[in-house]
């Protein structure tokens, strides 16, 4: 079986971003990036499939700035086996990027697509869906877990009323929730063997895609701030006021 | 302009989110609302009676997302806006839809400035994007915790669609968390517990204290990967998100991805050994001190304040 991950660089998820006062975006300049780590569940998810002896390629695509390699890099030192950079220097959206990793999935046929399942920059929760649309193939999203038997998926998925799983006839496309693994941070040996391994780079205005936005984006700005509350020092001053909150609700 | 909205239920009955997503919807023009199910009777005949819906649109039929996406398809080109919760099953099928329909959807909107100017969330709630779509199509989800519910009103008519669509995906099994606590993302009030509730035994004291105040329980992701609570009781950035009248933090830290799924609370109250959680600086009410001694206590106090239990 073959796997295509698809992994996205975004501003560290340990950092506390800045809106720029003037509303045109959130700071990157300086600000610590790395690969989304949703992504890092699905690659992990490609290599023990493949240390299982179910998978015998996994290729690793990314799309973004010159940069972005370094994604890729990460993937292809936890086991991964070669790479693509898909270059932009533009910001793309969602059904863009859906586009032009299925021009990738049309030359490559992976048997099994495997992506995060919402990047943390965005959260737009998009483009592991519209993949699937794109490339004609049953979802599967939030995945917890995934068994392969033959040419059949097992997922198990996270859904808001608890769990379910679903059988998909490969080819297929699952998207990683965070309790699919624990994903292995790869040891210097491993980070240096992946400098070898082929990455290959292509320009995202050579794909055949219309690289237009659609929407405009008008405005960011930060969330309105809470102001901050009182401590209070016994159990009974905190149930009372707990007491006037409840009293103040208007009953729905 | 008018609006189809896909009906959020589960287990054979239509979920209360449905009741904001139609106040959301209404915002744009009349609205027709989808019940797609294998059992769907009873569930359209519940969402007939909701106020603005102007008519209900029932097909039978199976509920994964290729076979969603596929019915939506199909009963898009009435529409300017098709529209669904911004849950796991929203989520599933909108994208879904927009890459067929080859449109770029808005999702998780939790503000309507005009029909086609939405405000969503981005970077965990770190920031407020808002977009203009010029699109003649318009795919959306709604954050349903973000608007009120429209009241019950006179029964709308439902008509049955044929929907003679297959699933590619088939649905082997579904386990859900049974239990009579309410809805955790419609909630008025919320119980949070962290992963220092210690136990799944821990989380029954969480449990009693959400009886005492018909609230609903949940809890931060490291108290679900511990297995002290189940994972659809997750709040945050990757589990549920909320916006309760008040929200009791218990023992909860109040990382950034736990923030992101509370910022539409009302109020917020905290109760952690840590004067210096970040979530106590940021609570309207914080009280320092352990969790094991203060619940008991919490319980006795509200028992005997006599604290009445609201109805949502
Ligand atoms: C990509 C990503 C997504 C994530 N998504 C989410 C998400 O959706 N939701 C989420 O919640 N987390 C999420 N997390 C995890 C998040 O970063 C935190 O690890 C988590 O929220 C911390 O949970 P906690 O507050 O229970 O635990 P801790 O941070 O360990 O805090 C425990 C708190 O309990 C207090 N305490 C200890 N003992 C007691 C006692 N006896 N009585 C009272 N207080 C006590 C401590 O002072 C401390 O403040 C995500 C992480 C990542 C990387």
């Amino acid at each position: 079986m073959k796997i295509l991950v698809a992994v996205k660089r975004v501003v560290d998820h340990n950092v506390r971003i800045r809106v720029r006062p003037d509303g045109t975006g959130v700071e990157t300049a300086g600000v610590r990036m790395s690969m989304n780590p949703f992504c890092k569940h699905a690659v992990e998810a490609a290599v023990q499939l493949a240390e299982a002896g179910k998978a015998d390629e996994i290729v690793v695509v990314s799309i973004g700035p010159k940069g972005t390699n370094d994604v890729i890099l990460t993937a292809l030192a936890m086991g991964a086996h070669r790479g693509i950079l898909v270059e932009a220097e533009q910001k793309l959206e969602t059904l863009t990027i859906a586009k032009l990793l299925a021009k990738i999935v049309a030359e490559e046929q992976p048997d099994l697509i495997l992506l995060g399942k919402q990047a943390v920059d965005d959260d737009s929760n998009h483009v592991g869906q519209m993949l699937a649309a794109l490339t004609d193939r049953p979802q599967a999203t939030f995945a917890s877990e995934i068994k392969v038997d033959g040419t059949t998926l097992e997922v198990t998925r996270e859904v808001d009323y608890g769990r379910e799983t679903l059988s998909l006839p490969l080819p297929a496309l699952v998207t990683a929730d965070l309790r699919l693994n624990t994903p292995r941070n790869a040891a210097l040996p491993m980070v240096m063997k992946a400098r070898s391994k082929p990455l290959a780079v292509r320009a995202a205005a050579d794909l055949g895609v219309d690289l237009t936005p659609r929407l405009t984006v008008e405005n960011i700005s930060p969330p309105p701030e809470r102001v901050a509350g009182k401590s209070v020092a016994s159990v009974s001053e905190f149930a009372a006021s707990v007491a006037a909150e409840v009293n103040e609700m208007e009953a729905l | 302009m008018s609006v189809l909205l896909l009906a959020e239920h589960d287990n054979g009955k239509l979920s209360p989110a449905t009741a904001r997503l139609v106040a959301a919807a209404s915002q744009l023009g009349p609205v027709d609302l989808l019940v797609v199910a294998e059992e769907p009777a009873a569930i359209a005949e519940a969402a007939s009676t909701l106020s603005n819906v102007r008519k209900v649109l029932v097909a039978k039929g199976p509920e994964t997302a290729d076979s969603l996406a596929s019915t939506l398809e199909r009963c898009a080109k009435s529409y300017q806006f098709v529209s669904a919760n911004a849950s796991t099953v929203g989520k599933d099928v909108i994208p879904r839809l927009a890459a067929k329909l080859d449109i770029q959807p808005v999702t998780d909107i939790v503000a309507i400035a005009a029909p086609n100017r939405f405000t969503r969330p981005i970077y965990a709630g770190n920031a407020l994007e808002t977009v203009t779509d010029p699109q003649p199509l318009h795919l959306l989800t709604f954050r349903a915790s973000a608007f009120r519910p429209v009241a019950a009103g006179a029964a709308a008519p439902v008509e049955t669609l044929d929907n003679s669509v297959t699933s590619v995906a088939r649905l082997l099994a579904a386990h859900r968390t049974e239990s009579d606590i309410p809805d955790l993302s419609t909630a008025q009030i919320v119980i949070g517990g962290g992963v220092s509730v210690g136990s799944a035994a821990g989380f029954q004291l969480i449990e009693k204290l959400g009886k005492t105040l018909g609230a609903a329980v949940g809890a931060t992701r490291a108290a679900v990967d511990a297995g002290y609570a189940p994972n659809d009781w997750q709040i945050g950035q990757t589990g549920k998100i909320i916006a309760p009248d008040l929200y009791i933090a218990i023992g909860i830290s109040g990382a950034l991805q736990h923030l992101a799924g509370i910022q539409g609370a009302k109020k917020i109250f905290a109760i952690n050994t840590d004067p210096e959680a970040p979530l106590m600086k940021l609570a309207d009410v914080a009280l320092v001190g352990d969790l094991f001694e203060i619940i008991p206590q919490l319980i006795a106090e509200l028992e005997k304040l006599g604290v009445t239990k609201p109805t949502g």
